[in-house]
């Protein structure tokens, strides 16, 4: 928790710094368009990455993303805290740790630790189209690189591996007006992975130890340029035989003030994970950018 | 009787075709004609005069001239009853190399300057969406 709250306040100091945005040559992209930050550290939506660049970076300039995102479930806990930076509307690295808070399990089942925790490093680039203008939509290509950092108990449950890398393809169009007028944003993806539980349970199983194709996607309407409300989807794998995996879904509004500060509230699905079912909460998720 | 009825509908048809097209002009309808227009064009030049990232390309432009073209401009855009007389748009930015960032610039000094104006986001989004399909022809000439 209180790891939590220096981060937030992390994020907080980060927004405070005298504001680059109007200078010339920063920031050049249109607001909203930059996304949040995902769970994995990515430009995108909360659960999956999109097919956009981190920050507001245009053709020339850098942009900086930092975030700090809570899952609050039943009887888990998710906290992300992470950074990106994108160059030229068309190159990022991202990285990011997630910490899964096992909750009232460890006492049940006398586990020998109470969190799992892995690093997440990203690189994503964007291969042609535009969010926005030209004629194609905005296509990229990203890899992750994960490690997980407390193997034991995945190790116990059949995971095979504590790293891993994972590669997706993703594809992102705003259609202007095309929701009654309001702009509609659409991603659709697609992931080469073995990641249990994003990873934070290992990589591969007893059940199946080789990678899957998974699909991802979302949409949004922009109400106007500040507030979208959406919905999101990540296809997930089910390598272990001693629990179920669910597909992972969410219901989010994302508010972009700034291009300097963005909040993403969402009810999130996540289903069965690790034995316990109905693991559906609250997501939220803060981000900083300069 | 069946082929009088046929030929009544060709010759419908025909001269259905022969009329021209009615145009839609409920955008410019509901950008509030051309006072609304001329609004909404003066209010994004004050923007564009006070935002550093973009008014050196304005620097040398008859500020008058620009305003009354862009009106036009806007107005034919939206189905208004005008004719624009100004150069293509490819001529008006030839030479000045005008970046990505700074068209969108651009399209936020108009989002801000129809938002003061009480423009409707789905009015605004037609606006922007004829407006961006000509960006080829105005970045990086």
């Amino acid at each position: 928790m209180k790891r939590f709250a220096n981060v937030l306040l992390g994020v907080a100091l980060t927004l405070s710094v005298p504001a680059f945005a109007d200078e010339a040559g920063r920031q050049g992209r249109l607001l909203a368009t930059g996304g949040a930050s995902s769970i994995d550290g990515a430009a995108g939506g909360g659960l999956t990455p999109w097919a956009m660049i981190a920050g507001y970076g245009d053709e020339g300039q850098v942009g900086v993303t930092v975030f700090a995102t809570r899952v609050q479930l039943p009887d888990y806990r998710l906290d992300v805290a992470g950074a990106a930076v994108g160059y030229g509307n068309r190159v990022e690295l991202s990285v990011a740790r997630n910490r899964f808070d096992l909750g009232s399990l460890v006492h049940t089942l006398s586990l020998p630790e109470n969190t799992l925790s892995q690093d997440v490093l990203g690189a994503k680039v964007r291969l042609f189209g535009d969010l926005i203008y030209d004629r194609l939509p905005q296509v990229s290509l990203g890899l992750e690189y994960k490690h997980q950092r407390d193997f034991l108990i995945p190790s116990l449950v059949g995971a095979r591996r504590d790293e891993d890398v994972e590669g997706y393809l993703a594809a992102s169009r705003l259609f202007m007006g095309g929701a009654f007028g309001y702009n509609l944003l659409v991603n659709a993806g697609l992931r080469y992975s073995r990641a249990n539980e994003l990873g934070l349970l290992g990589f591969g199983g007893d059940r199946r130890t080789s990678r899957s194709l998974l699909k991802e996607w979302a949409v949004a309407v922009l109400l106007n340029p500040r507030w979208a409300v959406g919905l999101e989807y990540r296809e997930k794998p089910d390598n272990l035989s001693f629990a179920g995996e669910s597909d992972w879904a969410d219901l989010f509004i994302g508010w972009f003030p700034t291009k300097h500060v963005s909040v993403v509230l969402a009810y999130a699905r996540l289903g069965e994970i690790a034995t316990l079912d109905n693991q559906n909460g609250t997501y939220l998720s803060i981000q900083g950018g300069f | 009787m069946r082929r009088a009825v046929l030929v009544a509908g060709l010759v419908a048809l025909l001269s259905a075709c022969t009329q021209a097209p009615v145009a839609d002009d409920s955008l410019y309808q509901a950008l509030g004609g051309r006072p609304g227009i001329t609004r909404i064009v003066e209010g994004m030049l004050l923007n564009v005069a006070r935002d550093p990232r973009i008014v050196q390309h304005f620097r040398n432009v008859d500020p008058e001239r620009l305003r009354s073209k862009l009106v036009e401009k806007f107005c034919v855009e939206s189905g208004g009853p005008c004719t624009y007389t100004g150069d293509t748009m490819a001529e008006a930015h030839k030479g000045q190399q005008i970046s990505p960032a700074e068209f969108n610039a651009l399209v936020e000094n108009l989002m801000a300057s129809m938002d003061s104006q009480g423009v409707p986001t789905p009015v605004q989004n037609r606006l922007l969406a004829r407006l961006a399909a000509e960006r080829g022809e105005v970045i990086r000439k």
